[in-house]
């Protein structure tokens, strides 16, 4: 169970980038974290990393307070960022360096095959498209298996196709050893295909706005009513976010949303 | 939803051609490249037979070929390869050594960059021909002084393509490594190395360059052999032939000593994504 406790972030120029978020997170849960652009939550993501310091709060791994980069705990930034001197197979090994070699390859085949990647173990990065490469940078996130996987829009950059193909290999990878997901996201549709539950931040300072549980069955149906409402919530509160400075009584968001839907 | 539409008109970034395929041939456009100096050389070679031109200062290409042909066949040549070649290693593996040491040093610490880097910077700005002076007074007329020329003309191109190819890695890839944890050591190896050593590759290779212009200035100071003592010697005896040999041997020389260079590092920097494979 991953608990951020009042963690906020302010930089040196006076900036506050985060205040006071508070939020925890179930094991094997899949929350995802919306809001435009500013609001925080890239810098979020960092604080739990161990990228960047806190200025204050605290993170709580499984009760234990964390501090700097934490083997339980991967990342898949933004961009791929493979490193571009390693093979397909040895990017993926990266974290692996202390395992022996056969249960090194062994885990390493067995994360490729799943993001389907198998037959491009020994190219180099350079040879793959975008989407390719953010698949290896998934494999490489999984194979250690963390407990919490940060996923920083990993797929903002992609096509609507590869993204939704994207979506699914992240699903089977997460199947498979459930580790708590912290999704960055400021798509409202992929946040709705993938979360449990969604956070809604809001910037100047960053700060948790709304959360909304995603409840709806696995594999979820895309074109169905359930996640046409769903997603319809999501979009009523970031409206809300980037509107309001301060908080709107939950009560009126929800006939707001309810005027949508009729 | 706005996004995606947005990221879709930019997004599926087409994958880098692989140049498998285009990497075994050979481009026929290179023969271009001989074309002018071949034109040249014949007109010249013909002026000169036909007596449109005299040939005593310009010699044509055939006494040229003739006059080295005679170094070589009495072995004059090799020995005088022999000491240029000489020297221009010593002085390079000297100065590459003391430029990578330092550029990684003021690259790895910016206590350490505050500390030297000002007083390699001004000793740069010196030009290196005004050491001779003082090198011929410390370390005597022979090959340490002409050494230590080539050196130092080797070390600032070296020191500053590492400095800066260290304080250029991509944060970003770093990283990486922070994430998984890795230990100074570790992250200097599996990251850093990688890395810098393109740019690095390109600081030796200008280096090396440098390191066949000095070895001219460091001959012409006086020495007994090597291909600037023939450039000299040309000059003196009045034999224009053996300056233009010499300066073909130079030629000749100092491009097989980059193309070596650039072969034998050639496998640590295949993964390079970059339009330049035949630089």
């Amino acid at each position: 169970m991953l608990e951020l406790e009042r963690l906020s972030k302010t930089y040196a120029d006076g900036t506050r980038a985060l205040a006071d978020v508070t939020l925890s997170v179930r094991v094997a849960e899949i929350v995802a974290i919306i809001g435009g652009s500013g609001c925080g939550k890239t810098t979020l993501l960092r604080l739990i990393a161990g990228l960047d310091r806190a200025s204050g709060g605290a993170i709580r791994l499984d009760g234990e307070t964390s501090a700097g980069p934490h083997p339980a705990i991967g990342i898949v930034f933004q961009e791929p960022r493979l490193l571009p001197w390693l093979t397909v197979a040895d990017n993926v090994a990266f974290g692996l360096a202390d395992l022996p070699a056969p249960e090194r390859r062994a885990r390493v085949g067995h994360a490729l095959e799943k993001v389907g990647l198998a037959e491009q173990a020994v190219r180099w990065p350079r040879d793959l498209s975008g989407g390719q490469q953010q698949r290896v940078a998934v494999a490489r996130a999984f194979v250690t298996n963390p407990k919490v996987l940060l996923l920083d829009e990993p797929f903002s950059a992609l096509d609507a196709f590869t993204r939704a193909s994207l979506h699914e290999h992240l699903l089977a990878l997460w199947e498979e050893t459930r580790p708590t997901v912290l999704l960055v996201t400021h798509d409202v549709h992929e946040a709705v295909t993938l979360a449990d539950r969604a956070v809604v931040m809001q910037p100047k300072p960053g700060r948790i706005f709304d959360e909304l549980p995603l409840s709806l069955a696995r594999p979820r149906d895309r074109t169905g009513l359930p996640f046409e409402s769903s997603t319809r919530r999501v979009l009523v509160a970031l409206d809300q976010s980037l509107k309001t400075k301060q908080d709107t009584p939950r009560r009126e968001r929800d006939q707001q949303a309810a005027a949508l839907w009729w | 939803m706005t996004t995606q539409a947005w990221f879709s008109l930019g997004a599926a970034a087409p994958a880098a051609p692989s140049r498998a395929g285009r990497r075994s041939r050979v481009d026929p456009r290179v023969l271009l490249g001989v074309f002018l100096p071949i034109l040249v050389a014949a007109v010249w070679e013909v002026a000169v037979s036909t007596r449109l031109a005299e040939g005593r200062l310009v010699p044509p290409p055939s006494r040229i070929f003739v006059t080295l042909q005679a170094l070589a066949s009495t072995g004059e040549l090799w020995t005088h390869v022999w000491a240029t070649l000489w020297r221009v290693l010593a002085g390079f593996g000297l100065g590459a050594a003391a430029g990578i040491t330092f550029g990684a040093l003021s690259g790895s610490s910016e206590t350490l960059r505050r500390l030297i880097d000002p007083t390699l910077q001004a000793l740069r700005a010196i030009p290196s021909i005004a050491w001779v002076p003082l090198f011929i007074l410390w370390l005597g007329i022979f090959e340490a002084s002409k050494v230590a020329l080539i050196a130092v003309g080797v070390f600032f191109p070296v020191y500053l393509g590492v400095a800066g190819a260290i304080l250029s890695v991509d944060r970003k890839l770093v990283e990486v490594g922070r994430v998984f944890r890795l230990s100074r050591a570790r992250l200097t190896r599996r990251i850093l190395l990688p890395a810098v050593l393109p740019s690095a590759l390109i600081a030796l290779r200008s280096g090396l360059g440098l390191g066949f212009m000095f070895v001219v200035a460091a001959e012409f100071m006086g020495a007994s052999e090597g291909l600037g003592y023939l450039l000299v010697d040309g000059q003196q005896m009045g034999k224009p032939d053996q300056i233009l040999a010499a300066i073909i041997a130079f030629a000749l020389l100092g491009k097989a000593a980059d193309s070596i260079l650039v072969l034998t590092t050639r496998p640590l920097v295949r993964w390079q994504d970059t339009a330049r494979e035949r630089l």
